[in-house]
């Protein structure tokens, strides 16, 4: 099957500093990837390439037949169709939850209000805010605000959703009311391409894991294979980190 | 001290006019009310884009940053001096007679200086709340396919006016204070119709009492709009978003 998000050999710099090195990997339709590595190994700086929040310096993305680099391309109405989810949620802390989730509705894809409302409704619904509908931001726990921002992401009817730590600001026991939402999603066929260190979430949904280390991809296995049988040592000695700490 | 108070000298005619020296000294405030309503438009008309030029990189960036600095670091009577003595000699000729000859020519030229002084304070003000405003949120209305226009229409300019209603207030509030510059290019505003009515009557303590209540009127009214523009625009929702923010978990 033709790739859906498709990287060559993207390498990005930040001045002298080489965050990016030679990336390739690519992400197929109801796929679900997780992208794990140390802190500062250019997770996050590598899922923002991909809706083009940041410029890459070499190499090709494309995304939906799209190539990002040309400079035809419409990254706006690009991004309108690739979900994002932020580590610190970034809801629009002066608008309400109904019209965090319109906003873009009716300004990018130029959805009547009514249209862009029900659609609203439908997806708070699913993350089971429909009661919140008119709470603004600060009025909500983490957790739900992350469930506001995930229907955020899905009103804009996405090929695909990008998570960036959905889970690491939020309180322990909000954990799993994040990662309930993100595996019913992944169990529905949603491509997702998720930056996490949630092993469990990784183990029980994910198709590929991809570990990066000091900028480059050092792996990139199904699942099973990543957790059983890692291949280099650096993802051996990363995951006995991580498991060690999520048992404790 | 021997001072004859008479306050009843406001309701004597004034040589200058007008019917009473009342009369002159709320014609004064009117004229005073003008000037700040029309610099601050120019300062916000100005200065707000000139704020978001302010962050941008490159040319327009460094000329909007220049501004800034050139506007902020000559004295206001300096500036005013220039538009109105040196500004006009640059212009066209047929402008030039116009200016020189209009009886409003000094209002107008220094309604632009004071409008045009103000814009590089509130160019300021409006970068560093901007600033103020966590990247994320800018990523955000990226990523849902905001254009850059469409974002600081939606996202980053109605939240950096909440953080700037309290700055924007004293802002307003200067303004006014600075429209009695205005009196040395031979503008009637408030300041100057006190000291023309202490001038004629010599009930120098009548004369300035009046124009400070007025002064402290005009200024009520500002922070009773701007109070309730606090309100209006849900300010509190605002603010305890940003201590919930402060106080989570965050890396
Ligand atoms: N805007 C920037 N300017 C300069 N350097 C940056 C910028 N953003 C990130 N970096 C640097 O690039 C490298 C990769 O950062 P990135 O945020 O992608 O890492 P990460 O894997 O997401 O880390 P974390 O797990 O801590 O979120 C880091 O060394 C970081 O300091
Ligand atoms: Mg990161």
């Amino acid at each position: 099957m033709a790739a859906l998000i498709d990287m060559k050999l993207v390498s990005k710099w930040y001045g002298d500093l080489h965050v990016l090195k030679e990336c390739t990997a690519s992400v197929t339709k109801g796929e679900v990837v997780v992208i794990c590595g140390p802190s500062g190994s250019g997770k996050s700086t590598l899922i923002k390439c991909l809706n083009g929040l940041e410029q890459i310096q070499k190499g090709t993305i494309i995304v939906d037949g799209i190539d990002l680099g040309s400079p035809k391309t419409d990254l706006p109405a690009l991004r309108s169709r690739i979900g994002m989810v932020f580590q610190h949620f970034e809801l629009f802390p002066h608008l309400d939850v109904l019209a965090n989730l319109t906003l873009a509705q009716t300004k990018v894809l130029r959805r009547a209000k009514a249209e862009a409302e029900e659609r609203a409704m439908t997806l708070l619904k699913r993350v089971g805010l429909e009661a919140k509908a008119r709470s603004y931001p600060a009025q909500l726990s983490g957790g739900q605000q992350q469930r506001v921002a995930i229907a955020r992401a899905l009103a804009m009817d996405p090929v695909a959703v990008l998570f960036d730590e959905p889970t690491s600001a939020l309180d322990p026991e909000m954990i799993s009311e994040v990662l309930d939402v993100m595996v019913a999603l992944a169990r529905e066929g949603t491509t997702m391409v998720a930056v996490t260190h949630e092993m469990g979430f990784a183990r029980q949904v994910a198709d590929r894991v991809i570990f990066m280390d000091g900028g480059e991809i050092v792996e990139d296995a199904p699942s099973g294979g990543f957790f059983e049988q890692p291949q280099s040592e650096r993802a051996r000695a990363f995951l006995s980190k991580i498991l060690a700490h999520t048992a404790g | 001290m021997n001072y004859y108070w008479n306050w009843s000298i406001f309701f004597d005619p004034a040589p200058d006019g007008s019917a009473t020296y009342l009369q002159m000294i709320l014609a004064g405030a009117a004229t005073t009310c003008i000037i700040a309503v029309f610099s601050a438009a120019i300062a916000i008309a100005v200065g707000v884009p000139m704020g978001i030029a302010a962050r941008q990189s490159g040319m327009v960036g460094s000329a909007a940053r220049a501004y800034v600095e050139l506007f902020r670091n000559i004295p206001l009577l300096a500036q005013m001096f220039l538009w109105y003595f040196v500004l006009p000699e640059l212009l066209p000729r047929d402008l030039q007679i116009l200016v020189k000859q209009s009886p409003d020519g000094p209002l107008v030229l220094g309604t632009l200086s004071l409008g045009f002084y103000s814009a590089a304070r509130i160019c300021e003000q409006v970068r560093a709340a901007l600033n103020a405003i966590r990247a994320g949120q800018w990523q955000a209305a990226r990523a849902l396919g905001l254009r850059p226009v469409q974002t600081y229409r939606y996202v980053l300019l109605p939240r950096a006016f909440r953080l700037l209603i309290p700055t924007m207030t004293s802002e307003f509030i200067s303004i006014v204070k600075n429209s009695a510059v205005i009196l040395t290019i031979g503008v009637m505003e408030l300041t100057a119709s006190a000291r023309a009515m202490q001038e004629y009557s010599f009930q120098i303590f009548e004369s300035f009492i009046a124009a400070t209540l007025l002064y402290l009127m005009i200024n009520f009214v500002i922070v009773a709009i701007m109070s309730a523009a606090e309100v209006l625009s849900g300010t509190e929702a605002d603010r305890s978003a940003t201590r919930t923010h402060r106080g989570g978990k965050h890396g």
